[in-house]
């Protein structure tokens, strides 16, 4: 174990020497300063948002207006374009990350799966401006032309699936939040299923578990925990994306049941008018939907971090 | 071995049966990975030959030419980028690192486990709502600046400089602290002289990963340091410009020439990403004895 002392002589410590005093100080404080900021941004972001809770109250999340001429405004268009893009980038990036990371552990030769590995988690590394610029400029033409006038025409009669065909919309958004989320889901998965003891795998395959077999029957069960925390994450990510979505889902007031019409999301309706806002009101309004996204991602990583959190500590040897 | 049904172990249908849904999951997940790879080479490729097309010398040494016309460059947003850069970075390493030393040399384990759950919520707020943080503390009233832009993407860095700082301090031998106390040094001399020497090449490394991280940001800047500036400035007291924003800035523009150039510097954004994410990831690698992580 990399912790020093024996618990006995903990109870001594922290400190007994001046420099200790002070190093142990200074690193507290930068720790303490961690959990501060967390506490300033609740604090100012809610703070920023009461002239609008006071006004609009729980009304806010289900009224459809946003209109800074009248000074009315509500959350539901957004909150419905928010949950319809981080849902469907979710339901599309899960599968797809997990098999991959199934792959990485289970099926891949070790040479193979550092490379591929590195690979995918490399996704994460390119920036959501570029990848919102590839998004508006050559995702969105792609699906407008050639994938929306397919699904309008097969799948037409739900309404998710007709309107008009149009390069920025929800479907771009829901796209580029998908290839946002599966680095994320699929470290976190691969990390998980790492953690299967081999002792278990070994039964199973002993008792002439097929391959799949032990994946369903071992693998699965033992990291559903997990990778419950890996989703959390995932939707987390996506729900607080804010410039890319901003860049592909074509910002708009209007109402659209359609995936392939604009719309707007929380965090997207927070970049593009936050600055712009011409009223105290609006710019409270604002700070609401930053609260709603606020309070959304917390309670996510509290509650996937108390997961993650085991993972992290067993690997950190520490209690 | 005549047939199949003549030896016991083969089996019958049912076991064909459970082979082939086992191969089928196998070729499933197979594709899983393949998609998975397939995305960011599509993705990296189709910005690399946008990116390659529209990249000129005057990407480098000139700044934004108005509206319609062509041959302007993002030299205000390079230096801009750059010191924004290394002044979160400024922040953000030493108050990583102090965070990790903390959580794992100080800190009695119930305080450890809240500040690694604080850096992992950290992490995971919406960085747009960071900007809202900063606007809220430094730029209303008194305007952006270099420095309110820094200190949001310092924000974003601290939680990955510290966990992956705690990562290496966990794998310094326990062995070499113990060497240490036992000839009487003191425990910050300890950590000081052993311990963070010990791990400096992990903190370098998850530092440039973080690093890599913020100097693609957006999010945090758009409130805190200018969209708009559109000449060289150095000095943090008033906006820098940055190449982040004015990607997002051209993607937002109509003009087709603002394209081209959002093109150039997301090619040039991108190159610098993925070759510091790679190289970070060789050097540890091969810290590790050549296992690629």
């Amino acid at each position: 174990m990399a912790r020093l002392p024996l618990p006995a002589r903990r109870r001594s410590w922290p400190v007994r020497h001046p420099g200790d005093l002070a190093m142990h100080g200074i690193a507290g404080l930068a720790a303490a300063g961690t959990i501060l900021v967390l506490v300033l941004l609740t604090v100012q972001v809610f703070r920023q948002a009461r002239p609008a809770i006071s006004r609009f109250g729980a009304a806010f999340v289900w009224s459809t207006d946003w209109n800074p001429v009248t000074n009315a405004f509500g959350a539901r268009d957004l909150i419905w374009g928010t949950a319809v893009t981080s849902l469907a980038a979710v339901l599309a990036a899960v599968p797809l990350a997990v098999a991959a990371a199934l792959f990485l552990t289970e099926l891949a030769p070790a040479r193979a799966a550092a490379p591929i590995r590195t690979l995918v988690e490399l996704l994460a590394a390119i920036p959501s401006v570029v990848l919102g610029l590839w998004g508006i400029l050559v995702l969105g033409p792609v699906l407008a032309q050639h994938v929306e006038p397919w699904l309008g025409s097969t799948l037409g009669f739900i309404p998710l699936f007709s309107g008009a065909p149009s390069p920025a919309g929800l479907l771009p958004a829901c796209v580029i939040l998908t290839i946002m989320v599966v680095p994320i889901v699929a470290a976190i998965s691969r990390e998980v299923f790492l953690t299967v003891p081999a002792d278990l795998k070994d039964g199973a395959y002993a008792l002439g578990a097929t391959r799949w077999e032990v994946v369903r029957g071992v693998v699965l069960p033992h990291s559903a925990a997990g990778l419950t925390a890996a989703v959390i994450l995932g939707l987390g990510r996506a729900l607080g994306e804010a410039i890319a979505v901003t860049q592909v889902i074509g910002g708009t007031a209007a109402f659209h049941a359609s995936l392939f019409g604009p719309a707007d999301t929380l965090a997207s309706r927070i970049a593009s008018q936050y600055q712009g806002a011409v009223s105290d009101i609006q710019i409270a309004s604002i700070a609401f939907l930053a609260a709603i996204l606020l309070v959304f991602s917390l309670v996510a990583n509290v509650g996937a971090g108390l997961v993650v959190g085991r993972l992290q500590r067993r690997r950190l040897g520490v209690r | 071995m005549t047939g199949r049904e003549a030896s016991p172990l083969s089996g019958g249908a049912r076991l064909r049966r459970r082979r082939a849904a086992s191969a089928g999951a196998e070729l499933l997940s197979l594709l899983a990975a393949f998609v998975a790879v397939a995305v960011l080479v599509v993705v990296v490729v189709s910005i690399f030959l946008k990116g390659a097309g529209a990249l000129s010398v005057h990407l480098f040494t000139r700044t934004p030419v108005p509206f319609g016309e062509t041959g302007g460059g993002i030299e205000q947003a390079l230096i801009g980028t750059a010191e924004l850069v290394a002044l979160a970075t400024s922040i953000a390493l030493p108050a990583g690192v102090l965070v990790a030393v903390y959580a794992h040399e100080f800190a009695p384990a119930g305080v450890a486990r809240l500040v690694r759950l604080c850096l992992n919520v950290l992490a995971g707020v919406p960085t747009i709502v960071v900007g809202i943080l900063v606007f809220t503390l430094m730029v209303k009233g008194s305007g952006q600046s270099g420095w309110a832009g820094a200190l949001a993407l310092s924000i974003i860095m601290v939680p990955l400089v510290a966990r992956g700082s705690e990562e290496v301090l966990a794998v310094v031998p326990a062995t070499l602290r113990e060497a240490s106390l036992a000839l009487g040094a003191t425990r910050a001399r300890t950590v000081l002289r052993v311990v963070l020497p010990t791990a400096v090449g992990g903190i370098v490394t998850a530092t440039i990963l973080a690093v890599a991280r913020v100097a693609g940001e957006t999010a945090p800047l758009l409130f805190t340091s200018s969209i708009a500036a559109t000449t060289v400035n150095t000095d943090p007291q008033r906006p820098l410009a940055s190449v982040a924003l004015s990607i997002f800035a051209d993607s937002e523009s109509p003009d087709p020439h603002a394209h081209q150039e959002a093109w150039a510097a997301a090619f040039v954004l991108l190159v610098f990403v993925l070759a510091i994410s790679i190289g970070a990831r060789l050097v540890a690698s091969r810290a590790r004895g050549g296992r690629l992580r």
